[in-house]
């Protein structure tokens, strides 16, 4: 057979109509029409004035790193205030320190000079030496000679001796900022010096900055407490550290832990009560166990609603009743998936196979236990793998609802961002809540693949598979 | 009675009732072990919330008749409000399906490397499915804030926000059915000699396509919740408007959002269930 010959003998398969031919060209010409106009209407190819990545790299050093700060007023050059993340509340050496009447903690890496000047190294091999009325940087990378930063006349920060001024110094008519790298960093301003010495890692974790645990460190401070010397005398070792950790007053895990708690307890009821709910109503929904129409129609209905009235609204709704807290949650996660859940086991009930129900009825049984033993056995992997479905989802549905005002950890973490400078908490929920939503992911797979076997169809698949039967 | 049964029958009916009692006792530790999970759940929340439910139980209805109220006292210039809010509406949804496409594009090729029958490299499949568990397990939210304060206040953090995690969810699904299509079409290219590309082509994604757009269609309207609530901490659309006018108490105009979000949410699920039915039809 030759080529006209196949053309003309199946001219049904090989020959494409013309107008379908033309029904996907202007298929394809209206998503990339689209696919123009959303781009520009979306604003997308503004996203490179926006997207700063000076500001997101700094910001992405804050989730990783932690800096101590050196401050030197030109005013008071002998107070120099040495301290964690720049806050008042945590200074090694500095005001509060004293009036406190607690002793200086000089950091390892400053020392006294010849002069009396304050010697800062970091790790680039590098100084900044504080003087009464000049700061010098030495030794730093690809620069030979000392740099030295004065006052002028008025008052204003000038580099002295230096022709050719390295690309990392920026003299501005305010501040002289020197940076090689994101690790160090010296501003010279005309009241103040401010020195930042960053180092990776999330410093105090364990236990806050004035514990008393924290010069033993997490696993020292666990040995101890399990041996006999109280570092509190009133208190032993294993409640001290237990009470220390959780009242961190710089990662506040007692609350964290607490609002990540609500958070997972108000996707797991949300769900047990949607399917405690939503289990009996379905057989009230479905038409091969409820005869009356009326009770069929109002809870198709009533599912519909409860569905279509998002979460969202729901969760604002119970947000008036109850106020922010777990309830909120709860309730709003519950109400939507009695809906989700009423309708597809509705669904499921209706496509069950007849055969069993009159087996179970040949036998004499009654309803209930035609039912119990004709219906129940056939859908009850699908409820089963759908609810298991609906708390990984709603894990996830928990922290948005918190984040509106439900509390739990979305609202602790909103905010942590908000803030805008506690970047490490962030990361450190983030985390936790990537390790809950992962932990319940594969859980819920687990059980799902114990229980049904075949867990490589998803549910929406099994459902159309049911659907065929 | 049962001294006149054979041995063997007395033995199994021994055997059921064994089984019948072991089987009372785990169905009654479970109840139980669930009972006490809501039991203690409950209390969690008593103490974690600001009002008692039995405070707030009898409230329930106040905000939803308040609103009523409220926007009958505003007359029939209601209709003209869900007219001003269509723009909104509109961009939502807009931001929703944009996504949704952008997304399911990215999905697509993250299933083709994280799927078994596709790829040989055990290595290849390991790294492209972590990367999908982490775009799918963070929350919308969490990346959509964080982007949110680094972009400022627009609808493009919350694009990509649902983008990557519509990448991470759709190419778990997709590649599930990937590894599901019948083995024998990619065989029968693979003895024509025909290539990588054209196996995928012909014998994965004619086989799959059909699960892609139901799945695709059921993400969108996932995405136009999403992108809702995205519009509650800044990314615009409808979201912020029913955000403003919650705070400003126009209940009125909370009314109508509401009403717009309801019926499109509504809308499109029966125009989805009707697709995913026509599809799946298709396919057997």
């Amino acid at each position: 057979m030759n080529r006209s010959e196949i053309i003309k003998n199946y001219s049904d398969i090989v020959v494409t109509k013309f107008s379908s031919k033309m029904w996907s060209t202007f298929l394809v010409l209206g998503i990339i029409v689209y696919l123009i106009i959303a781009i520009l209407s979306l604003d997308i190819l503004q996203i490179h004035k926006k997207w700063s990545p000076e500001r997101a790299s700094l910001f992405a050093l804050d989730t990783y790193a932690y800096k101590d700060h050196v401050t030197m007023k030109w005013s008071e050059p002998d107070d120099i205030i040495i301290s964690f993340e720049g806050s008042r509340w945590s200074q090694y050496v500095g005001p509060y320190q004293k009036s406190d009447g607690l002793p200086e903690r000089y950091p390892e890496w400053t020392s006294i000079g010849p002069e009396g000047e304050t010697k800062i190294s970091f790790k680039n091999g590098g100084f900044a030496n504080l003087y009464d009325d000049k700061v010098t940087i030495e030794n730093w990378p690809d620069t030979k000679e000392t740099l030295v930063f004065r006052l002028d006349a008025q008052g204003k920060p000038y580099v002295e001796n230096v022709d050719n001024l390295p690309k990392w110094i920026r003299v501005t008519e305010n501040k002289i900022e020197v940076r090689p790298s994101l690790y160090e960093r010296v501003q010279v301003y005309s009241k103040k010096v401010e020195v930042h010495r960053y180092n990776l890692g999330w410093n105090y974790f364990w236990f806050d900055f004035d514990s008393p645990l924290e010069p033993y460190g997490i696993w020292n401070a666990i040995s101890l407490s399990f041996s006999g010397d109280r570092v509190d005398p009133n208190i032993s070792n294993f409640s001290l550290l237990i009470q220390e950790f959780l009242n961190n007053d710089m990662w506040h895990h007692g609350q964290i832990l607490w609002a990540l708690l609500e958070t997972i307890f108000m996707a797991l009821l949300g769900t047990l009560l949607a399917a405690l709910l939503g289990f009996p109503l379905a057989f009230f929904a479905a038409y091969n166990v409820t005869p009356f129409k009326f009770v069929r129609t109002i809870l198709r209905r009533l599912f519909d609603t409860l569905r279509g009235i998002d979460f969202l609204i729901w969760s604002l709704i119970f947000l008036r009743a109850f106020g922010p807290g777990p309830f909120t949650g709860i309730f709003a996660i519950a109400i939507t998936d009695t809906g989700t859940l009423g309708k597809l086991m509705s669904e499921a009930i209706e496509n069950t196979e007849e055969k069993q129900q009159e087996g179970v009825e040949s036998t004499g049984a009654n309803k209930t236990l035609q039912h119990r033993f004709g219906i129940i056995p056939q859908i009850l992997p699908i409820f089963i793998s759908q609810t298991l479905y609906y708390l990984e989802s709603n894990t996830r549905g928990a922290v948005i609802i918190g984040a509106m005002g439900a509390g739990g950890i979305g609202l602790q973490l909103l905010g942590a961002i908000n803030t805008g400078t506690s970047w490490e908490n962030v990361m450190y929920m983030s985390l936790l809540i990537l390790g809950v939503v992962i932990f319940m992911d594969t859980m819920s797979a687990k059980v799902r693949r114990a229980l049904i076997g075949d867990e490589t169809l998803g549910a929406e698949l099994q459902l159309a598979k049911m659907a065929k039967k | 009675m049962q001294s006149s049964l054979p041995e063997n029958l007395i033995k199994i009916e021994n055997n059921l009732k064994s089984l019948t009692r072991t089987r009372s006792i785990y169905s009654f530790l479970s109840i139980a072990a669930l009972i006490a999970v809501i039991y203690s759940g409950l209390i969690v929340a008593e103490t974690g919330n600001a009002t008692s439910i039995w405070v707030g139980l009898p409230k329930f209805f106040d905000y939803p008749v308040d609103l009523f109220v409220g926007s009958w006292e505003y007359g029939y210039r209601w209709n003209l409000l869900l007219l001003e809010y269509l723009p909104d509406l509109i961009s939502t949804i807009n931001m929703a399906l944009f996504s949704t496409a952008m997304g399911t594009l990215l999905a697509f090729f993250l299933s083709i490397f994280s799927s078994r029958n596709l790829i040989k490299s055990k290595t290849t499949v390991f790294i492209f499915r972590r990367i999908m568990d982490i775009c799918r397990s963070f929350p919308e939210l969490v990346i959509a804030l964080v982007l949110l304060y680094l972009l400022g206040k627009s609808a493009l953090p919350a694009v990509i926000a649902i983008i990557i995690h519509t990448a991470g969810a759709l190419g778990k699904l997709f590649s599930e059915a990937i590894e599901n299509v019948d083995k024998n079409p990619i065989e029968g290219l693979e003895s024509c000699g025909a290539s990588w590309f054209t196996r995928i082509r012909f014998g994965v994604v004619t086989q799959a396509l059909p699960l892609f757009l139901t799945y695709t269609i059921l993400r969108f309207e996932i995405n136009i919740r999403a992108s809702t609530i995205l519009g509650f901490v800044g990314a615009g659309g409808i979201g912020e408007q029913l955000y403003t006018n919650i705070q400003w108490k126009y209940e009125a105009d909370t009314i109508a959002i509401m009403f717009l979000l309801v019926s499109t949410i509504i809308a499109l699920d029966y125009l989805s269930s009707y697709w995913r039915k026509s599809l799946i039809g298709l396919k057997s």
